[in-house]
């Protein structure tokens, strides 16, 4: 194991070890922090992560090992311990309460004499000097759920970094972030690192652990596979720790695709916009291809895709399905015209936590045959059967409520519904979000083999890599309009980020 | 800043408009002495009221209210009737008030379970307990009964503020600076905002739940007193349905049931618009319940409707 | 042995039954011949059929609360709406309509009622507690006035119909318990049957999830509205039948709150999501069990509140997994 020369760590875990029901989910793993040090934490869903960090920040508590701060020996009973001892974490899912203002956001915390008396008046000024550090100005009085993702996020770092903050936890930071905001925040970043702050860097953005970190942790079923100094791993390297084989590969052998055989037309927009949404569009989506939807977050990848399946509803133009004229439509009228989607947000948009797996696939089908015509038990199951086999979906049985399975599971539950009803479209928003990527590959050799059968695909995804390893034509968006397509040959990753930064190279 | 303050404006209007539109119909009603019967009369609801805001704002509700009023009743009178002083009762029947708050805080916490169920166990809990004391009215009789009914302070025009009123107006203003004054009323507003989020930022969510509900218990233990007071009785059926009236009296006053979003002092109109409605009627001559009860409802849906538009034009995620 | 003991112990059905078999015990061992049953004037007679019949009321509301409760909402305005039933009855009998007619009319307020909820929980996007809680203040004030305008001067009635439906008996079985395994299998199919269970289940669970599957969300939470409407029309008719009066300041008073109870008992939650008919049932006759052991044992009727109390709070407590592990183990981890 490699470390910084000549600093005593901050934080030492050793040989941690933790089991739930069922599951090892860490053993015998390692994990040290030096001050002024990024140490990014990598590896799929499942490999232990967010445990490990929840066992430093005293969110859970561990079956094994010792953790020690400074040299002592620790043990946090609660996150309020873990931030008295100077451990602050920032989540992925940005944790403000989101109708309070900025000011009583920050005012929040472990409490210190829970009936004290607040002064508004220096509240404000603390606010200010916690904002100002991070070079942020804005008006605090103002509810903080109105500003956008990253200024939230800013916010949410600003009221973890306390002034006995030592640790700095990050949890996937630039998840919702553009190439611009990330920028800030890493310019942030250096900065604590400059003042000796030591920060664990949650990410699977590869490249931004190249760009910011200074030792990289991989983690892969529980177990510590190794902890390198940036500089002394490649990228093929630290993806084959990751995922055990080479991503490479499985994109060198989609890298192939059919100029020709474009199918019959099977879904024509024309002119479909709504207002302060998307500005009108055309769209033609053909049987046997792939259009990949790119763009950066905010350009209105989404609601592209909920236009067209009519989640969103549109005020100008017309979509035409199959030659059915099918403007004004609803989600059961798409997917009675056979168009299926899969939504960004699986778990607020696209699955009942509680109900089974079985019933969460069967449940579009359902809704399509009607309240009264029930299908048969044994038919659900053999469908539901022949889903989870088909997609590889890691469960025992059908009848276990799907939030118990993993992240990459459920992604493919939603993928199994929409496939259940058999469509001749298939809209997907972000379909590997949040899954190892190993799962990845699976998916998007899955869309290619759905393609080929003849299934008409459009993918909405904040991952060129998988837009151009994927798509047969790839439509651009920019600021809530789609600026172009780009065919065939052309599409890679250079074509693509010049059409989104467009000629005035000013923009962003 | 202007925005969150929109439900409390819309209660005042409402209030103001029920004054002038009584004082259009009727000669002497726009006057203080109407206005200071409103508030000695409805003191006790709204002082329940105020409790039953802290607990809705925190995403909470309290059933138990209604009934910690009756109990508290019963209690005082038949410590009277063994001599005690009714101060001294007060301050006793306020501490049991605020531990069963405070347990039943603990145990919505604790054992996860929801704050209707717990509440509503408490409801039947503490009214059995009441019925257990005594099956009739009970008079209670000292003195001091005497001259809490003739305390009062003139106001401008023929209206006085009674003991009653003044009770309640020193427990709102203590309500207002515990809320927006306090780290603790942050956390409530926090907790109703987003409990999950107030957790991760560290706000103690077991304390602050346990105090959310202490301070309701607190707050129906002193409505019990001042009925108690006003009535000179301790009567078992005292405060039946009453919770109803102080949830009406909260949303009415501009806080939504969801939690997070609200004020303390609209709940103040909130329930002077139910005391003024009732007053109407009752000037109308027709004294029937049924047209109070169906004029409620209609004034509860007319703000419901107006809040639901409200908060969809904020930009409040969240409160869904 | 023990893998099936453990199952059987986390399953959600074992609390109802065993608090019911609980107080049923308790009860038989303070009363000599509780369980006993007799056949008087060609009826059955006996604390146990009591229970039954008594709880028949609760039991239909609970069972449209459940539905309701399924799509993550709630009626708090059941007892309301039996109180119109009640003014609507008496108002037709006064008008001389045929009794079988005045059934439906009765049925149809009930319906009419849950519409009217329906409409602002689904249409207007309203929270349900808030939204019913409109009819839950006013619906009594209806009841008055309808019985003030048209009750004439005696609110009371005579009807063989209703009251045979509601008092009588066939076959030796009281007419009502009848009616009420009749109304539960026609719900049960209803649910359990048709998709309709599903589609509910799915929009407690996750409404925006459901719309974007192609379930309505919004007409299914209608229909719940309805259907517990309907049913609390159900209870409105045999309640009122009972007392032959019409009475909307009391009949039905915290009906709402033992329906929800009842509900929760019965292993549903409030965040919505799974139904439990049966369970829902035992759940009503449980807290009915409540009562008549309270009343059998001789203790004063006041205990019977606190006794309730002292119930729903220890069927919840095991029901909820920090205080079981408090409990030290002996239950162990259930599958939520």
């Amino acid at each position: 194991m490699n470390a910084p020369a000549n600093t005593k760590p901050r934080v030492e875990m050793q040989a941690i070890g933790k089991s739930f029901p069922g599951v090892r989910a860490l053993s015998n793993v390692d994990f040290t922090l030096h001050p002024g040090e990024v140490h990014a934490l990598l590896g799929e869903n499942g490999a232990g992560k967010s445990t490990l960090i929840k066992i430093l920040t005293g969110a859970l508590k561990r079956d094994a090992g010792e953790i020690r701060l400074d040299g002592k020996a620790v043990n946090f009973n609660s996150t309020g311990e873990a931030q008295a001892h100077g451990i602050s974490t920032v989540y992925q899912e940005v944790n403000l309460i989101p109708a309070m203002s900025v000011t009583k956001n920050l005012t929040l915390g472990p409490s210190r004499g829970a009936l004290g008396v607040i002064s508004w008046g220096k509240a404000r000024k603390r606010a200010r000097e916690k904002l100002a550090r991070l070079k942020l100005n804005i008006d605090t009085e103002q509810p903080v759920g109105s500003f956008s993702v990253a200024v939230q996020q800013l916010v949410a770092i600003a009221h973890a970094l306390d002034d006995d903050t030592s640790v700095l936890v990050l949890d996937e930071p630039t998840a919702s972030l553009d190439a611009q905001e990330t920028a800030t925040l890493f310019a942030i970043i250096r900065d604590l690192k400059a003042r000796g702050m030591a920060i664990v860097f949650i990410t699977h953005f590869l490249d931004q652990v190249y760009e910011i970190s200074d030792r990289i942790s991989v983690l892969r079923n529980g177990n510590l596979v190794g902890t390198h100094m940036v500089s002394n791993i490649s990228r093929q390297d630290l993806i084959s720790e990751m995922i055990g084989r080479e991503l490479g590969e499985i994109e060198a052998r989609l890298a192939h695709k059919d100029q020709a055989g474009q199918g019959k037309q099977k879904l024509v927009a024309r002119n479909l916009g709504r207002k302060r949404t998307l500005k009108p569009f055309d769209l033609t989506l053909h049987a046997g291809e792939v259009v990949g939807l790119a763009g950066l977050l905010g350009s209105g990848r989404t609601e592209m895709t909920k236009l067209v399946f009519g989640a969103i509803r549109s005020d100008s133009g017309e979509i035409h399905v199959d030659g059915a004229d099918m403007s004004g439509t609803t989600p059961r009228r798409s997917l009675a015209s056979g168009i299926a989607f899969c939504p960004e947000d699986r778990k607020a948009e696209g699955l009942v936590g509680d109900l089974s797996i079985r019933e969460n696939i069967m449940l579009s089908m359902q809704a399509k045959r009607g309240w009264l015509r029930q299908l048969p038990r044994r038919e659900q199951e053999k469908i539901a059967g022949e889903m989870i086999r088909a997609l590889g979906i890691a469960t025992p049985d059908a009848e276990k409520p799907v939030r118990q399975l993993s992240g990459g599971n459920q992604q493919k539950v939603v993928l199994a519904r929409a496939l259940a009803s058999n469509p001749g479209v298939l809209l997907l928003d972000e379909p590997t979000r949040g899954i190892d990527v190993g799962a990845h590959a699976e998916i998007i050799t899955l869309i290619r083999r759905l393609c080929d059968d003849g299934m008409a695909l459009l993918v909405a995804s904040s991952e060129l890599d998988e837009i151009v390893a994927a798509s047969d034509r790839v439509a651009v968006l920019r600021d809530r309009e789609k600026v172009g397509e780009i065919d065939g040959a052309d599409i890679n990753r250079d074509n693509i980020i010049r059409m989104i930064a467009g000629d005035d190279s000013g923009q962003h | 800043m202007s925005k969150k303050y929109l439900p409390l404006a819309a209660t005042i209007a409402v209030f103001l408009a029920l004054f002038l539109v009584g004082g259009s119909m009727y000669r002497n009603f726009l006057s203080t002495l109407v206005l200071g019967n409103i508030l000695a009369d409805n003191a006790f609801i709204i002082i329940a009221a105020i409790g039953a805001t802290f607990v809705i704002l925190s995403g909470g509700i309290d059933l138990s209210i209604g009934s910690m009023i009756g109990l508290v009743g019963v209690c005082m009178a038949v410590l009277d009737r063994m001599g005690w002083h009714p101060l001294a009762t007060a301050a006793v029947m306020i501490c049991f008030g605020i531990l069963y708050g405070a347990l039943q805080g603990f145990i919505i916490d604790y054992c996860d379970i929801q704050p209707f169920i717990v509440t509503l166990a408490g409801l039947f809990l503490l009214r059995g307990l009441c019925f257990m004391v005594t099956l009739e009215s009970v008079p209670i009789r000292h003195d001091f009964v005497d001259l809490y009914a003739s305390a009062k302070i003139p106001l401008p025009g023929r209206g006085v503020l009674r003991s009653s009123a003044l009770v309640m107006l020193a427990a709102l203003a203590l309500a207002i600076f515990i809320a927006h004054f306090t780290r603790f009323g942050n956390n409530v507003y926090a907790i109703g905002g987003d409990k999950e989020s107030a957790r991760l930022m560290g706000v103690n969510v077991r304390r602050t739940t346990i105090g959310i509900y202490a301070i309701g218990g607190f707050y129906s233990a002193l409505a019990g007193v001042v009925y108690a007071l006003y009535t000179s009785s301790g009567y078992p059926l005292a405060g039946s349905t009453l919770e109803l009236s102080a949830i009406a009296a909260v949303v009415l006053g501009g806080t939504l049931l969801t939690g997070g979003v609200g004020m303390v002092a609209g709940t103040l109109f909130g329930g002077m618009i139910l005391g003024l409605i009732s007053t109407l009627i009752i000037f109308h001559g027709s004294l029937n319940s049924a047209w109070i009860m169906i004029s409620s409802g209609v004034l509860l849906f007319a703000f419901i409707v107006l809040h639901r538009f409200l908060v969809s034009s904020f930009d409040l995620r969240g409160t869904s | 042995m023990p893998g099936r003991l453990k199952a059987l112990a986390q399953s959600r059905a074992v609390w109802p039954l065993l608090a019911l078999v609980l107080i049923l015990i308790i009860a038989g061992s303070v009363s000599p011949n509780f369980f006993e049953i007799r056949i008087v004037e060609g009826r059955l007679f006996g604390n146990l059929i009591d229970i039954l019949y008594r709880a028949v009321p609760t039991a239909l509301v609970a069972l449209g609360m459940a539905v309701v409760i399924g799509t993550r909402g709630i009626d708090l305005s059941v007892g309301s709406i039996i109180a119109i039933v009640g003014a609507v009855i008496v108002w037709r009998i006064k008008m001389g309509d045929p009794h079988i007619t005045i059934l439906f009319t009765a049925l149809a307020a009930g319906i009419l009622c849950g519409m009217w909820n329906g409409f602002l929980v689904s249409a207007l996007k309203i929270q349900p507690i808030i939204a019913t809680l409109i009819l839950m203040v006013a619906g009594r004030g209806i009841g008055m006035l309808i019985n003030q305008l048209y009750g004439g001067t005696d609110p009371s009635f005579e009807s063989a119909l209703l009251q045979w439906m509601s008092t009588g008996s066939i076959w030796l079985i009281p007419t009502r318990l009848v009616l009420a395994a009749a109304i539960f299998l026609v719900l049960w199919l209803l649910i359990r049957r048709t998709a309709l269970g599903l589609f509910i289940e799915s929009v407690g669970g996750n409404a925006a999830a459901s719309n974007l599957a192609g379930v309505r969300a919004g007409l299914i939470i209608f229909v719940a509205y309805v259907l517990s409407g309907l049913l609390s029309a159900w209870a409105g008719v045999i309640m009122t039948a009972d007392t032959h009066t019409s009475d909307p300041v009391s009949v039905a008073l915290y009906i709402e709150l033992d329906a929800i109870l009842a509900v929760v008992i019965g292993g549903g939650s409030l965040a919505g999501g799974r139904i439990y008919l049966g369970m829902t049932v035992i759940g009503a006759l449980v807290i009915q069990a409540l009562t008549t052991a309270t009343l059998i044992s001789g203790l004063p009727p006041e205990y019977n509140l606190i006794i309730k109390a002292l119930v729903v709070l220890s069927v919840l407590f095991l029901q909820s997994a920090n205080a079981r592990k408090a409990l030290g183990g002996l239950v162990s981890r259930r599958s939520a």
